[in-house]
């Protein structure tokens, strides 16, 4: 029954996952199968795409779409020849965005579902070869993926001719060691090339040509997961798990001062406020919400008017911010919203690839300018800086979307709370310092002790 | 004006083979990751935790070496190597102490959690113990919001961090340390 409902999670055990016969025991694989025995790589494009999956590791893109710009399908089509001979699929699961941690649930709790999404993904591009992306910190996930995958390759479900097809796919894990911007798909093809991880300019789209130049599809932990659950029940299936418009389940999870903090597949399009009062039992003692960040750090606050905004693509976004990961950050009344952002601008300031000259300047100078304003030596026209600062990130105007991503929960915090930075100002000190936290007045530092960009 | 070759004082280049500053083990792990990419310069995330992982830290003279072995320039391999948060340059304690800094741990007060370990190891960021036992370091968002706040040292994840319990970790590690001296 719980597979009907909550496909992702229902055989996640993070003490002891399944081993491969467990997991084949409880219906895995099945999926794989069908998609290799009966079907032909256009008929799994085919049904993704006519199931409505959208990625999500944030931006929501349709995963079929994305893949039906890899050159494909000799068979089909009259371009023969300009097929390549090597494709990648990798699995994005350098999960670092602040407040999000679903899919290392999925990567410890159930890694064979992700082995099995993979070999799926792979047959419909036929891919050659893949890749598990996994940032350095997640030292259980990476134990526990190379178990799985060496038990698919000793089951044949990796390698050569995989299950007595002429399928074959191999699979590999890859090991980052900390950085955030490996998250944005071209600068984690840069960093498995071995190269310095800068994003790259796009066009061309990895899809033509990505990893070692040839076709790569890059894909969220938690898109891939549904692979097997799509392949086994169907699109229908899919799309009746949700009541809106965007189909599927989605992950989603609280964390902050609210009184259980965790995560919850349910259905996609459930509304903030469940997740907040439902699941994760409301604000903790004492406390009251001031705000949220929807879907991790680079998303913009809402409000306690939007709790009843649905949690999908298009409901979230009319309201102002982005679905983005589906992790809720819970502000309350006793947190400083300028310490908060402050915190968040300093995570993107560190996190800066430094390759653009608006990002790599603009968020230290946003970090330099909130923290007078937290510390109470700001000045008035600190805000008209900031608002500058928001402009001169802005979408189009830098390299990748990092930026940006930090622009958004500034901007929507100097229009939520804006008294809150008036405040700090016209006192000339934070009025949430009594509570205990002493906010930090050290200089930026990044993790070698020296002061960021020189 | 002429130059007259024979007349020029000699000089002596030395060719050192840096490869002589790995050892045999490391050498064969990192060419079993060199197999499994397209080119020997994409395993080099991979060769520099290999031999951080044996030596605790990554020095000039393995940097060196690992380029040579990797047939790429070892500035780019610099590049690459001060790109990340895991590798690292400097000398480092025994056990690497990585603070969660990022929101969620902000939003549920990592910054008690930080001055206990200062005043308790009498370290900052940045730094390393006189018995060089510890170091402390920051780190992004370590996925454990809904546990937070949050601390890795080594390959372990400590979660629910108050300044009780994580005084409490920390000398059982340097406890642990003296047991196994």
């Amino acid at each position: 029954m719980s597979e009907v409902i909550r496909p992702l999670t229902h055989l996640v055990n993070l003490q002891s996952p399944l081993s491969l016969s467990d997991y084949i025991r409880e219906g895995g694989y099945q999926g794989a199968s069908k998609a290799i025995h009966d079907y032909s790589p256009k008929q799994v494009l085919d049904l993704v795409s006519d199931s409505g999956l959208k990625g999500r590791g944030g931006a929501g893109f349709p995963t079929g779409m994305k893949w039906s710009c890899v050159p494909m399908f000799p068979d089909t089509d009259d371009s023969n020849d300009e097929v390549p001979e090597f494709k990648y699929l990798v699995a994005n699961a350098d999960e670092m965005e602040p407040g999000t941690f679903k899919d290392r649930y999925l990567l410890e709790g159930v890694p064979h579902q992700l082995v099995e999404a993979m070999i799926i993904g792979a047959y419909t591009i036929a891919a050659n070869r893949g890749y598990i992306f996994l940032r350095g910190e997640y030292h259980l996930a990476a134990k526990r993926l190379q178990q799985a995958i060496d038990e698919a390759y000793q089951q044949n479900w990796l390698g050569k001719n995989i299950q007595g097809t002429s399928f074959s796919f191999d699979l590999y894990v890859h090991t980052s060691a900390g950085r955030y911007i490996c998250g944005e798909e071209t600068a984690l093809i840069n960093a498995l090339e071995g190269r310095r991880a800068n994003p790259r300019a796009k066009p061309p789209f990895p899809q033509m040509s990505g990893l070692f130049g040839q076709p790569t599809v890059v894909n969220n932990v938690e898109t891939l997961s549904n692979l097997p659950h799509i392949l086994k029940h169907g699109a229908d299936w899919f799309k009746a798990l949700s009541p809106n418009s965007d189909p599927g389940t989605k992950i989603y999870a609280a964390c902050g001062r609210v009184k259980s903090p965790g995560l919850w597949e349910l259905p996609m399009g459930t509304t903030i406020r469940e997740v907040l009062y439902q699941h994760a039992g409301g604000m903790a003692d004492g406390l009251k919400l001031r705000g949220l960040l929807p879907g991790g750090a680079s998303t913009d606050f809402l409000l306690p008017e939007h709790l009843d905004t649905p949690m999908d693509f298009d409901s979230i976004s009319k309201a102002g911010s982005r679905l983005g990961t589906g992790g809720l950050i819970v502000l309350d009344d006793k947190n400083c919203p300028v310490a908060m952002v402050l915190n968040l601008l300093k995570f993107f300031a560190q996190e800066s690839c430094g390759f653009c000259t608006p990002c790599r300047d603009g968020t230290p100078w946003a970090v330099e300018v909130l923290t007078r304003i937290e510390n109470g030596t700001g000045r008035k026209e600190d805000l008209d800086t900031l608002h500058n600062l928001c402009d001169f990130m802005w979408l189009g105007k830098t390299h990748c979307a990092l930026a940006p991503g930090a622009v958004e929960p500034l901007k929507s915090a100097l229009r939520y709370f804006i008294d809150d930075f008036e405040q700090h100002i016209d006192n000339g000190c934070c009025s949430y310092q009594q509570q205990g936290f002493t906010q930090q007045n050290h200089a930026v530092q990044s993790s070698h002790g020296g002061q960021i960009h020189g | 004006m002429e130059y007259n070759m024979s007349s020029m004082p000699q000089i002596n280049i030395v060719n050192i083979d840096y490869r002589q500053y790995l050892s045999a083990t490391e050498i064969a792990s990192i060419e079993h990751e060199v197999s499994i990419m397209e080119t020997r310069e994409a395993a080099g995330i991979e060769a520099l935790k290999i031999v951080q992982e044996h030596r605790g830290w990554v020095s000039d003279d393995s940097l060196y070496a690992i380029a040579d072995l990797l047939n790429m320039p070892e500035a780019e391999l610099e590049g690459v190597a001060t790109f990340y948060n895991l590798i690292y340059r400097q000398e480092v304690g025994q056990f690497v102490i990585h603070l969660c800094d990022s929101v969620a741990c902000h939003l549920t007060g990592y910054q008690q959690i930080y001055q206990t370990i200062k005043t308790h190891l009498g370290i900052d960021y940045g730094q390393t113990t006189p018995d060089k036992k510890f170091t402390f370091l920051t780190n992004v968002c370590l996925g454990g919001c809904d546990k937070a706040p949050s601390m890795m040292v080594g390959k372990q994840h400590y979660q629910h961090l108050t300044p009780e319990n994580v005084v409490k970790i920390l000398t059982g590690l340097a406890n642990l340390e003296s047991e196994n001296v």
